[in-house]
This record gives structure tokens, sequence and C-alpha cells, in this order.
């Protein structure tokens, strides 16, 4: 919501410009709920910017266009400024960009020299002052064909002869005429006397660009000035005469060396508010004006619109049905008749502007004057148009087509509300006219429609519809069905004073559904208790006395019919909250019971896990929970995978984020390859992802889980340094006893180098070289190891204490040993062998060497361990040592056949 | 003789100072002092000489001997002292030249973010809460005084898994839009006094851009017990954000909206680099927004089966990757979904 500080004014004494300055109105009105967003003082994009009185002109002798012409500023002597514009008259007044002046888009005018001749500044047109015509209507320029401008295109014979004299019959009775004299009679009003060849004629025209000595062509009968239009000539024939040029004022009390803005309303200070969804009243001027007065404690001055009525009764005319109440709840009407579209004055139209809207005409300024003012969105059709006396306020039928004001056709459906004659819908709810119905210059009958409409519905349908205005951003917060009669009088109210037709007698006003004030009781007590506050009653009241609440039988409030937020006690201490100050609200630390405060056995896992990675160099991603389905086609998951069975979602953004993920393997190949295809030469990483699996309970939800998802690429990296990290992991947690089992039939990894993890026979996860096939989707063409292990069963093997084993007294003994065995053989096949074969001696084992090739059998490898043999009471003997031993062989040999190298 | 011993007396001093090896000093000292050295051979001669003077050489001979020894013994503590330093200055190495480092792995700045912020609040005695990200329309939306109609139901807001059976503004499954349904599933399973913070995902329906992500983390913060108020939530906010941005941080309490607390408000903290003056980072305004918060709707309370007129709660919201943005001065939030290990190892 933008606000005019000068329109304010009109509402609060005490809180202009010159009391309060934009910043301290920003801030106060910020710290009492109506945020500012920014602060514009429009008249700072101008400087040395003047009103200007042409004196005298001559032609420029160095140019067949421009002007030199000396311009009367308010001080003693003229300034000399060079124009290439043609609309310019003596006597005219002129806005003046002097030398060093500042115009709007922070352009610089300096002083310069235009064909050898000195102009020290600009005139200015519209556009350089930041404006277009419906700003200023009456600076419309109409032009007139000087055939002194006449070009010849190329390729074409010339139409006028180079040396025209008057009189030259060009069609009809149009004749070419030289200008005697041109003399302005009125604003943009000019009396001409012209020779036509067959004796002079005196003729009034609105074309600016004549001046004495020019040769136009006139048409004798009418007395009319042609303009290209009228010759049905080009633009490019007559590049100088366009309707474009200085803007000429027509300001009242304007007088040389007077500043820009303030002579055309450009001084206004405008400020942007963010204002909640639940403050709709703050959409308006009057809403808030009544935050500005108590926030500054002041007055709220506010108006009761008065329209006196021509006689007649609208009920001749029109009645309006309420079909659907649950959709519009209230419609109030007024009809004018004898309207006379035409621009609006000059103080709505700045009013207008300053609040960021454009003024159209004098019937739809009104209604955007009034929905900025009342915060109560207005429609005005042409009730010409109207089918029938009867209009129906009812659901769209399916299919129903219309074309709203902007151009754009729509097909309704029965979730959207019309406001429908006895034929066609003129009207979609809320949300924008339609054409058909269009307020044109011929109007001259209007009927102003001042209604409420569910805000929910309207939302709905400008959304369905794409077209969300400012009415209908307005409608949708819910607003406060008690305004809709003030603001169609208002509207009445500004007929009658702009003088722009005659308002009809009796007003519209259907009700659909009943309103009962809301009372909620005031409680001192419970709000203090909320705020940690002392606050009395008698402080409490004045407040909510000025935002307009009631106070009957004694401790009831009657909420203002505009705050449909207000409905409970918390919202009356919010009231007493904002306008005594959040800031001065005590500061106190919580007193109660203390808690013991802490993470939990699983949330401190979770920052170890993120340790352990780290400390062995990987660094923590995070992906998006939702993934495409084609995704488990790239890893190349089974089509009877039960993981495939994933939550979809509804609505999603793309198919690229559909469903949410049971897997996270996808989430980090994606991110291992987005890394590769950025040229990162290596890259490590970890998260510990969610993932989500549909379940048949009741309510619908997922079954959430939590992996360690690890993935790695790196010319440093194999199998076995990959393994490492993930034994670390292990070891970080206090977990022994992972076995690892050869996978090769898992489609997404590598046949040969991959490993289900298992704990006690239960599968936790798996680890390896992620299959080539599967890389190469991901157009990577280097190995990528990547582990994907179930937190909670990290979680669960987890020790939850730690015992202490004391240091060994007594020393080892070491025995190495290589056997020869299967080439196939799992090594941790023999290690099991080795732990069991023992007589309780073995402490350690740790393989050392795996050798395969000469002098060993082609199918065999030999595997070399070190063992460790201790006794925990005594020192052992070679003898002991060597018995436990040769009991570990045997049981290699019977076993597995593995045999002492 | 006597000028035999002086002879092998000046040689041998000379050849043994002269040794520049421990080797050569050996074979040095057996040249002379070795069974069949040239001290030895003199000395064998001994017998040949007359008794009287056999004495008068022999006390020669032992000087000439421990003369040598004592020698060999200097010059052989020389050499391994200078070949100690030759070792040393071989054994030199540039200092500047970089370690050999196992590269160290980075924290994503978002959990960085979350785990400031958690450990702030634990050290407060705060627990931290978890829950469903699949979260029920009741627990996203009606609990929290959120009715039928608001913007946030919309589909074009927020994801849905299944539109409901009987009762879709209850029973309706989505993507959780903010971590509030934490409040909900707090009150329900536990007694006050309550203090807990909930970090953790949330899903919007936005477009990833710049400053959008469809997926991004908020953290709520909740506390209910017997007499809170707003001016306790004002207390333990100033310390979170002086804990975050130092001693001198400031702060500004702004009433705004928020269907599940009132009143609420949003707390902003003054610019840290122009320190309220004005600047491109708090887009000339003087102060960040960092959270809204506000005093737990009784409405909300109540449905909970918490009785407020015995209890009073309050509750704050705030967005983690706009903090981590603001923090880390990362200008665009698609980074941080990227993943890229250059963006990654700078946190």
């Amino acid at each position: 919501m933008i606000l005019s500080r000068k329109w304010l004014n009109e509402f609060v004494d005490g809180v202009s410009v010159s009391d309060i300055s934009d910043k301290a109105f920003s801030d106060a009105m910020t710290l009492s709920g109506s945020k500012v967003e920014t602060v514009e003082d429009q008249g700072a994009e101008f400087k040395n910017v003047v009103v200007g009185r042409i004196l005298s002109m001559e032609k420029h002798p160095n140019s067949d266009h421009m002007w030199i012409v000396q311009v009367d500023v308010g001080e003693e002597e003229p300034v000399q400024i060079c124009t290439g514009a043609w609309n310019v008259h003596v006597g005219d007044l002129v806005p003046v960009a002097r030398h060093n002046s500042l115009l709007p888009g922070g352009h610089k005018i300096t002083k310069g020299k235009l064909r050898g001749v000195v102009s020290m500044g600009m005139l200015c047109g519209l556009s350089e002052l930041g404006l277009e015509v419906r700003d200023f209507p009456y600076g419309e320029i109409k032009a007139a064909a000087i055939l002194g401008d006449y070009h010849v295109l190329p390729g074409e014979k010339p139409s006028i002869p180079e040396d025209v004299q008057p009189g030259l019959r060009i069609y009809g009775k149009v004749y070419t005429a030289k200008v005697l004299s041109c003399e302005t009679v009125a604003y943009s009003t000019y009396k001409l006397t012209v020779d036509w060849g067959k004796g002079e004629k005196e003729l009034t025209t609105n074309c600016a660009n004549i001046h004495e000595g020019d040769m136009i062509c006139v048409d004798t009968k009418s007395g009319e000035v042609l303009t290209l239009a009228g010759l049905h000539a080009q633009q490019k024939e007559f590049p100088n005469c366009i309707e474009d040029g200085i803007f000429i004022l027509n300001e009242e009390g304007a007088k040389p060396g007077d500043a820009i803005p303030a002579v055309l309303g450009l001084d206004d200070h405008v400020v942007e508010f963010e204002i909640t969804p639940n403050r709709p009243d703050c959409l308006g001027v009057i809403g808030l004006a009544r935050e500005a007065a108590v926030t500054f404690g002041k007055e709220l001055k506010l108006h009761t619109p008065q329209v006196e009525g021509c006689g007649d009764s609208i009920l001749d005319y029109a009645d309006v049905d309420i079909l659907d109440g649950d959709l519009c709840p209230r419609y109030c009407g007024r009809l004018v008749r004898n309207v006379k579209i035409g621009p609006s004055p000059k103080w709505m139209r700045e009013r207008l502007r300053a609040s960021g809207v454009r003024p159209i005409n004098n019937i739809v300024d009104i209604t955007n004057y009034v929905m900025l003012e009342y915060g109560q969105p207005m429609h005005s059709f042409d009730f010409s148009c109207v089918e029938g006396q009867h209009i129906n306020v009812r659901r769209a039928y399916p299919g129903e087509k219309m074309t709203t004001l902007d151009g754009k056709p729509h097909e309704l459906n029965e979730n959207m509300l019309v406001i429908a004659d006895e034929v066609k819908p003129v009207c979609i709810a809320g949300v924008m006219g339609g054409e058909n119905s269009e307020i044109t210059d011929s109007t001259t009958t209007v009927f102003f429609e001042s209604a409420n409409f569910n805000g929910v519905s309207v939302r709905k349908t400008a959304m369905a519809l794409g077209t969300r205005t400012e009415s209908s951003a307005r409608y949708e917060k819910g607003l406060d069905p008690m305004n809709t009669m003030p603001a169609v009088q208002r509207a009445c109210e500004l007929v009658e004073m702009l003088g722009c037709g005659d308002v009809v007698d009796g007003i519209i006003d259907v009700v659909a559904q009943d309103f009962t004030p809301t009372l909620v009781k005031l409680e001192p007590k419970k709000i203090n208790g909320l705020l940690g506050t002392e606050f009395t009653r008698e402080e409490m009241l004045p407040i909510l006395k000025q935002l307009g609440f009631l106070l009957i039988e004694d401790d009831m409030l009657v909420v203002p019919s505009w705050r449909g937020d207000v409905e409970h006690y918390s919202d009356i201490a919010e009231e007493i909250a904002r306008f005594t100050g959040y800031d001065n609200l005590p500061i106190t630390l919580m007193k109660g019971e203390t808690t013991r405060g802490g993470l939990t056995r699983k949330q401190a896992a979770e920052k170890l896990l993120g340790t352990v990675a780290r400390s062995q160099g990987f660094n923590e991603i995070m992906s998006y929970s939702f993934i495409s389905p084609s995704y488990y086609n790239k890893i190349r998951l089974p089509e009877d995978s039960p993981l495939r069975n994933s939550i979809r979602i509804l609505n999603p953004l793309g198919e690229d984020t559909s469903i949410m993920r049971t897997t996270a393997l996808p989430s980090m190949l994606e991110t291992l390859a987005r890394n590769y295809s950025h040229h990162n030469l290596t890259a490590k990483l970890y998260e510990l992802a969610r993932v989500y699996f549909p379940t048949d309970r009741e309510d619908g939800l997922a079954r959430e889980e939590q992996v360690i998802s690890m993935g790695a690429y790196s010319p440093m990296l194999d199998f076995f340094r990959f393994k490492g990290f993930v034994e670390s992991v292990f070891e970080a947690f206090g977990i022994t006893g992972v076995a690892c089992t050869a996978e090769k039939k898992d489609p997404t990894w590598h046949p040969g180098r991959t490993a289900v993890l298992s704990i006690n026979g239960k599968r936790i996860g798996i680890m390896g070289q992620i299959h080539p096939r599967v890389t190469k989707n991901y157009n990577m063409d280097v190995p990528v190891f990547c582990a994907q292990i179930d937190f909670a069963a990290v979680l669960e093997a987890q020790p939850e204490i730690i015992v202490y084993q004391p240091l060994p007294k007594f020393p080892a003994v070491e025995r190495d040993i290589a056997v020869v065995c299967d080439k196939t053989l799992p090594v941790a096949a023999l290690e099991d062998c080795i732990r069991r074969g023992g007589k309780g001696l073995v402490r350690e084992i740790k393989l050392f060497d795996v050798y395969t090739g000469k002098p060993i059998p082609e199918d065999k490898k030999s595997v070399a361990f070190a063992l460790k043999l201790r006794h925990d009471e005594r020192t052992l003997t070679d003898a002991e040592a060597d018995e436990d031993v040769k009991s570990v062989l045997a049981l290699l040999e019977s076993e597995l056949g593995a045999v002492l190298r | 003789m006597r000028e035999q011993l002086a002879k092998i007396r000046e040689e041998a001093l000379k050849a043994i100072r002269e040794t520049a090896a421990a080797n050569n000093l050996d074979a040095v000292r057996v040249k002379y002092l070795g069974k069949k050295g040239e001290l030895t051979a003199v000395l064998k001669q001994m017998g040949k000489l007359p008794a009287e003077e056999r004495p008068v050489i022999g006390q020669i001979a032992n000087e000439v001997r421990a003369a040598l020894t004592e020698a060999v013994a200097e010059q052989s503590k020389r050499l391994t002292e200078a070949a100690l330093e030759a070792k040393l200055a071989a054994e030199e190495v540039d200092v500047t030249i970089p370690g050999k480092r196992m590269a160290l792995g980075h924290k994503h700045p978002i959990t960085k973010v979350i785990d400031e912020i958690t450990d702030i609040f634990v050290g407060m005695g705060f627990n931290v809460a978890e829950g469903p990200e699949v979260e029920l329309a009741a627990y996203n939306f009606t609990k929290l005084n959120t009715e039928e109609g608001h913007p946030g139901r919309e589909w074009t807001d927020t994801f849905y898994i299944t539109p409901g059976k009987d009762d879709p503004k209850n029973d309706a499954v989505l993507l959780r839009s903010q971590t509030s349904p934490m409040q909900i599933r707090t009150m329900e399973t536990r007694k006050p006094p309550i203090r807990i913070i909930a970090p953790g995902r949330v899903y919007r329906k936005d477009e990833a851009d710049a400053t959008h992500s469809p997926m991004f983390h908020q953290i709520e913060g909740m506390v209910v017990d017997k007499g809170i108020t707003m001016a306790d939530l004002k207390g333990t906010l100033n310390e979170v954000v002086k804990s975050l941005y130092g001693e001198d941080a400031k702060t500004r309490f702004r009433p705004h909206h928020f269907p599940f607390t009132e009143p609420s408000c949003e707390v902003d903290v003054q610019c840290f680099e122009c320190h309220g003056k004005g600047c491109s980072v708090c887009k000339g305004e003087g102060w960040i927004e960092v959270l809204g918060a506000g005093m737990i709707h009784p409405k909300v309370l109540e449905g909970c089966n918490i009785d407020t007129d015995v209890y009073s709660g309050w509750a704050f919201g705030m967005g983690v990757e706009r903090l981590a943005m603001m923090r880390y001065g990362i200008n665009n939030l698609k980074l941080c979904f990227e993943n890229d290990v250059r963006f990654l190892e700078q946190f």
C-alpha cells in the first residue's frame, strides 16, 4: 500500500512532512505495526526546474526546425534557450530545466551550444518530467501539417510543389494558406489570419505548432486546419509536425520562477507499507490514518459523504438480486445519469499518481480514488450496456465466457462469482469488469458497484484466471461489509463535487448475510499476563477507543467492523502492546522450573558422524528430499525393487522433484556428477540423509528414516581406501563385528567390488564401487565409491557404555603364517577359521600379504597373517604358542583346504 | 731409538690430525698403535737396548702412546661432531613448503548455522525436538489456528501427498511448510514445562532461484510454562541475538502477524555493516529481519489441552538459509544445494 502523506493530512492534523520527518514517521509507523518498506520524496527528483514565460522567439539561423527563445524565469534577465519544439508561442508558461538542473531518472541538464547558439538549459515536455498525457490530459498536443516541413519520401513524386503558394487546391474545399498572424486567445487556442489565395480568412484552431509565415492547409468550408491525418500524410513526410513537444502549463497562479514540483503537485512524500494479511483495513488511506492518529496521539478526522441527488429513483432503472449469498454477503449500488466523461481534476489526479495509480477519466478515477481512500474496491459500468433492469450476483455457468477490461477472454466456471445482467456477465466479482460494459468517452449512465465478496472465492477466481488486480488483492483478505455503503456514497459525492453527472436518488443495498459485531471481554489481568506488564484498565481504554473499540456493560468491548482480525483477549493484548510500544515492554529472563537441556543419544550420534566423516576429508552436502522417478532407472534399480514404491507429490514443481526419495544414493551420485562436470578433481561427500517410505498407517504418514550416505571419486582412491573410511565410521561409534559379504548381483554396484555390511547377520548397509554402467548414466568415467548405511542400525549397534580392558601384563609371542588356498576364498573366511582354530591364545590376527603368481599355482593364492598369541596370567613358552598355531593350521587345512606354504 | 720414537710421535700426531673420516682415523690408529703398529714394532726392539736405557725409553714410549691415544680420542670426537654437523646440514628442508595434509572435510553452512543456534539454546536448557516432514494438514495448519481458505494451504503454495478423505482440512497429507507443527506435536506428547527448539527441513512451492528454494530449513523454538510473558520472549531472544551477533548487537521488536501467535512480532537486528545508518546489506533500512515470534495463541494452547489460566508460552521461527546467506555473504541460495566442493570447502 502506497500512502501519500499529503492525502494523510486530510484525516490527521500534525503529521505532515513539516511536523514529522519521513524517517521519524516511518520508524514510528513501523514500530506500531505498519511496516514501512520505502519512503520517497517525489520532489527530490527535481532540481532547478522552474516555470518560465516565453518572451520572444526567433528562428535558429543554422537550423530549419529550431527556435531560439528568450524566457523569463522570474529573474531580472531572461535566459536564452534553444528548442526544437514547435508548439511554443510567445506568452506561454513552460517548464524550464535551467543550467545545472536535475530531472527525474537522474538526468542532469547543463548549458551548451546548439549549432553555435548558446542554450542555458532546456524546455521540458511531459516525458522529461516523468509524466504522461494521462497525468495532465490538457497537455495533449495537436499538430497541424506545416507544408514547410514537407519531405518527399525516397522514390516517390512530390505531392506538394516545393514553391507552393497560397490558394492551391488540395482536394474538395481544402486549400493551401499562408499564416499572416497567430495569436494565442486562450490556453491552447489560437486565432489565425490566413491568406488562402482568394482573400484573407480568420479561423480558430487548437493546433499548437503554427506560427506566422507558416504555410498550412485549410478546409475553407469548415474553417479547420488540417493535420497529418486530414491530409492522409505519413509522419515521415512531416518529421517535425509531431503530437509532442513542450508541456505548456495551464496551472492557476503559476508564475515565472516557481519550482515545478510544487506547481505540478510532484512534491508529495509517498510511503510504501508492507501490510500484513490480517489488516486489509490498512489498504486504504483512512485505515492508515487511524493507525497514524493513534501512533502519534492525534485526532482522526473522518468525513461522512453527503449526496444531494437529482430526484428520480434507482428502482425505476435497476434492481439487484444476490443469488449466491455465501460468496456475496452484501451488494450496494447507485446510478448516475447525464455523465460527462472527461479528465478528473488536478488534485484527484495528483493523489492517484502519488498512490501509484494512473489517472484514466473522471468516473474510473473516482472508483480508484474511493478504493484508495476507503480500502473498498469499487466498480463502475456503463449502464446502457446492461440488458434488462435486472442485475444478478451469481455463480458463473460452466463454460460461460467473458472478456475482461484488459482485453483477455476468459472461460468461467461455477466456482466463480459474476455480476450479470439478464443475458450475460458484465463483471467478474471482485476481480475485473467486462469489456462489454466498459466506461468509454460516450458513456452517459454509470452504475457504481460497492460490494462485499467472499475473500477466498475472489482469490481463487483471480488465481484461476491469472488476473490479480488491486481489487482482488484487497478482497482476498476479507473486507469489512460495513464499508460498502460509505464507499458508494463517497463515489457519488465525488461525482457531484466534480460535476460529472447527476446522481439518481435511492441506493441499492442487498444484504445476504447478517453481521453481528464481535464482542471481546476486556481482561486487563490476562492481557498483562501475556505481556509481562502492569497496565491498568484506564491506561488500556484510551488506546482501544481511539482504535474504534466501544466499551459496553463495563468490561465488554465491541470490535469495530473493520477489525475482523480481533476476536480474542490476546488480540486486545497486541493492540495494547503495539501502541505502548513493543520496545517499551519489559525484558525479563524466564522464571519457572529449570529444564535439563541437551541432546538425545541420537542427536549426539548425528554430530559424531559428522565429526568422523569430516576428519577423513568428507564434505557435508545438502540434497533435495524429492527426486525424479527416472533417478531409479539411472541407478539401475530393478523394476521389482520395493524402493521404487515412493511417496508421490500430487502437485510437484516438476517431474524432477516429484517423488520423495527412498534411497539417498541418486542424490549423492547427482552431486558427485555435478562436481565432476565442474572439473573438480576430487570429491568426498557425506550426508545424513532422510528417506521416506509409504506405509499403511491410518493417518497416511510416511516412515522416515536416516541413511549415512557417503560418496567419493578421486585419483587417489581405491576400494580398500574407501572401505577404510567406512570402517573408521564404525570405529568412531565403537562398533566392532561388522561383517562384509561380497555382493555380486546388485545392478547398481560393481559385481566384484561391493560388500554388503551386516551386524550379527542383519544387513545394515552396502558399500563399494558403483557399477560403471551407472556412472556412465551420470556422465562420469572414473571409479566412484559409495556407501549407504542405515543410521538407526548404527545407533543400535553403538555400545551404550565402554568398559576398560586391562593392559596385558605378559608379553605376546608373534608368529607369521602363510597359507596357500583357493584364489576365490575370502580372507574373512580364513580369519574366521584362525580365530576359531587356536586354543584360546590367539589375540590378534593381522593380514599382511596376499600373493598370486609363481611359484603359487594359478588357481591358488598365498595369504599371510601375523598372529599375536598371549596368555593373560603368565609368559607363554614357544612350545605353547606353536601348539596353538599348529591347531590353527590343522583347522585351516581341514576346513578350507588351506595349507602352510 | 729415541729419535725413532720422536719421529713416530710427530708423524702419528700429524696423521691423526689430518684424518677427515672416522674409518681413516681407525686405520691411522692401527698403523701406529695396533699390535702390528709402528709403536709396537719399536717397543719390540726394547730388548736390544742396554738395561739402563730401557726404563727411560719405556717411559718415553708410554708418553708417546698416551699422547697418540689422546690425540685419536680428540680427533674422533671432532670428527663425530663434524659428521653430525654435516648430516644436519644435509637434512635441511625448506620449511616454507606446505605440509602434506590429509584434507579435512567441512560442515555445510546450513548445518553450521543450525549447530550454532542449537548450542545456544541447549545451553539455556532447551531440548531438540524432531518430527515428520511428511505431515498432516491438521498439524501444519488447523491446530496452528490457520483456517481453511488461508493462502498457505493452497496447492500453489504447499506440496500435497494426498488431498485428504473425510476431512481434507485436517487429514490431507502434505510436506510441512514450516517447522511450527513441532509446537503441536511437542505439546501433545509432553507436559509443561516445555523448552524445545526444532530445526528441520520445510517445503514450499517456490521455484529455485537466488533467494528461493522449494526445500529449505527453519528452526522453531518454543517455551510453555507457568507465567511466561512477552517480556520473557524479549529477554531470551535478546540473549540469543547477542550470542549470534556479539554483545553489542541491538534488536528491535516490531509488531507483525502470524496466525498461531498473538501478540506477534518480527525481530530485527541492527545492521552489523552500517550500524543502523542504512546500507546495501540492510537495503537502506538500518535493520535486518532475523525471525518471527510471539506469544503462542491461547487457542493453540487450548487445542493441545493446555490450561491457559495456568500456562502460557512463546514461540519463534527463523529461516536458516537467510541467516547463513547473511552470515557468510552467500549471494545465491542455489549454491547451498549445488554442493560444489569449492563452495563447501569454504566453511
